[in-house]
């Protein structure tokens, strides 16, 4: 079986925001919330590199073992998602996540932040595939077309990868040979370190 | 020659001599990658792994931290040793409790009671211990759902009806939190100046509070020593569990994501304690000991149960006015 993981390319990343815009597009994600983010490091100096960054389905996923309700689960591809009407919005998984993935609709006073909303890998969620109740909670869902995170897909220079990750390691090995430089695929330690 | 003309010979001259040395640089010698910054050096990676934040359009400032690892730090501490250390601690409490019972059993008022009442606390002592009392148990039952109701209660409920007792109970959590604040400070007034040590504290620990055998009643004024510790444990650990609650209501208002998580481990292992020491509170009061618990919900209690516990205080009351025994 495929286990799904997202790579962002480093060495080919140019800060258009591209994947950020196709994703909030895609999934008609409320005001306020991206489920993606472009990070820009050593910003104007030597060095400059950007990463785009979401949800990156963790093997052994934080929030998951965090969540009081119990709300996520993770599919046969390895993909982490959740169910927003079990969702109490407690922000634990915010505190958890190594990448900052969790987003919520408001501000969070007084346990107010509403459902929590992430990057799904363009999985959909608990619903059934295709259902408007699919859609207006968990935007669409393309894996059950057969097809792999638009981010990815969209992007122009094809910096940041998604799909089975042999296939995707596979891809940045040989450009990392090819180029002689450029190695070191951010998070992978954090995301799948404790297990494939 | 005029001057300028000199100036101008040498500035060709010095120019062509360093030509040359310009040329010879670009000539095939291709600055090494590190140099140009081509290579994500592992100084760079080992920085977004320890948490360095970067430039972010469009989005909170915050978002720019790319790797926040002591999520995996709060994670393990409050799923592991919280988890487990709390839950064996209550369970031991209780199993305690249970014990003491047993071999104890329900003290009760030697003789039998009077039948004569006296007041031990007014109106608004009442309701003091009421504000406290009431909002701690329903702030102590929700927050140990929020910690061990997904591994306890949820499999035998089901997942639905589970989230909505943990969506409403976050609700009066974190609305029971002011009342429960509220209580602090209204005992605090009261009862601050009983709970002063006093002459008879020392007699009572040697006793080990009349606790240990039948007809042992060491003289106490209006509260013990056992009464006292219960009191500034309950001010003490409820002004922290209270203040890193209300940091944790307002997020990232007072700390940072680490404070956030710090504060929450606080507010978790100290209201655990809490739940501990007022577990032994709630059993004295009530199965534990005959004729306690009116002095909470009536007001009165009997007057030989006063006398046998508290009777420096009985003194006291009936010196200052005769009439209050009737």
């Amino acid at each position: 079986m495929a286990r799904m993981k997202f790579l962002c390319d480093a060495e080919r990343c140019i800060h258009c925001s591209g994947c950020v815009t196709a994703c909030k597009n895609e999934h008609e994600v409320p005001w306020g919330i991206n489920r993606r983010r472009v990070v820009t490091i050593n910003d104007g100096k030597p060095g400059q590199r950007s990463l785009s960054v979401a949800c990156m389905h963790c093997s052994d996923a934080p929030c998951m073992a965090v969540c009081p309700v119990d709300c996520f689960y993770q599919t046969n591809d390895g993909i982490v998602l959740h169910n927003k009407d079990l969702c109490i919005g407690c922000g634990y998984c915010f505190y958890a996540c190594p990448f900052g993935a969790p987003q919520y609709p408001s501000t969070g006073n007084f346990g107010g932040r509403g459902k929590m909303d992430k990057c799904t890998f363009c999985a959909g969620g608990p619903e059934e595939d295709h259902s408007k109740a699919e859609l207006e909670k968990y935007g669409r869902n393309r894996i059950a077309e057969g097809k792999l995170p638009l981010c990815a897909e969209m992007c122009a220079t094809k910096a940041l990868l998604a799909g089975d990750g042999d296939m995707v390691s596979t891809i940045y090995r040989e450009r990392v040979m090819a180029r002689g430089f450029g190695s070191g695929a951010a998070g992978w330690g954090h995301a799948y370190g404790k297990k494939g | 020659m005029r001057w300028t003309t000199l100036l101008a010979v040498l500035m060709i001259a010095l120019g062509c001599w360093s030509l040359p040395a310009t040329a010879a640089s670009s000539d095939g010698d291709v600055p090494t990658s590190a140099q140009s910054g081509r290579i994500t050096d592992t100084d760079t990676w080992r920085a977004i792994r320890q948490g360095e934040a970067g430039f972010i359009s469009g989005q909170p400032e915050q978002r720019g931290q790319l790797i926040q690892s002591e999520g995996e730090a709060w994670r393990a501490a409050r799923n592991g040793k919280l988890a487990w250390y709390g839950g064996l601690a209550l369970v031991g409490v209780v199993l305690a409790i249970g014990a003491f019972y047993l071999i104890r059993g329900k003290i009760m008022i030697e003789g039998g009671p009077s039948g004569r009442q006296i007041l031990r606390f007014n109106k608004m002592e009442r309701i003091g211990h009421w504000l406290t009392a009431g909002s701690f148990l329903v702030l102590a039952v929700t927050g140990l759902n929020l910690m061990f109701g997904r591994w306890l209660l949820e499999p035998i409920i089901g997942k639905t009806l589970f989230s909505w007792l943990a969506w409403a109970g976050k609700w009066l959590h974190n609305l029971s939190g002011f009342v429960f604040i509220a209580g602090l400070v209204v005992i605090f007034v009261l009862w601050a100046k009983d709970n002063l040590w006093d002459r008879y504290d020392l007699g009572w620990i040697l006793h080990g509070g009349g606790l240990l055998k039948k007809g042992d009643h060491p003289p106490a004024a209006k509260f013990n020593f056992g009464q006292k510790t219960q009191f500034w444990m309950v001010i003490v650990i409820g002004t922290l569990v209270s203040s890193t609650g209300v940091s944790l209501l307002f997020p990232f208002t007072f700390a940072d994501m680490a404070g956030m998580q710090v504060m929450h481990l606080i507010h978790a292992a100290l209201a655990v304690l809490m739940v501990m020491a007022i577990l032994g509170h709630i059993y004295i009061g009530t199965i534990g000991m005959e004729g306690a618990s009116t002095a909470v919900t009536t007001g009165y209690v009997d007057r030989k149960w006063a006398s046998l516990h508290h009777s420096v205080w009985v003194e006291e009351t009936e010196a200052k006015e005769p009439k209050a025994a009737e």
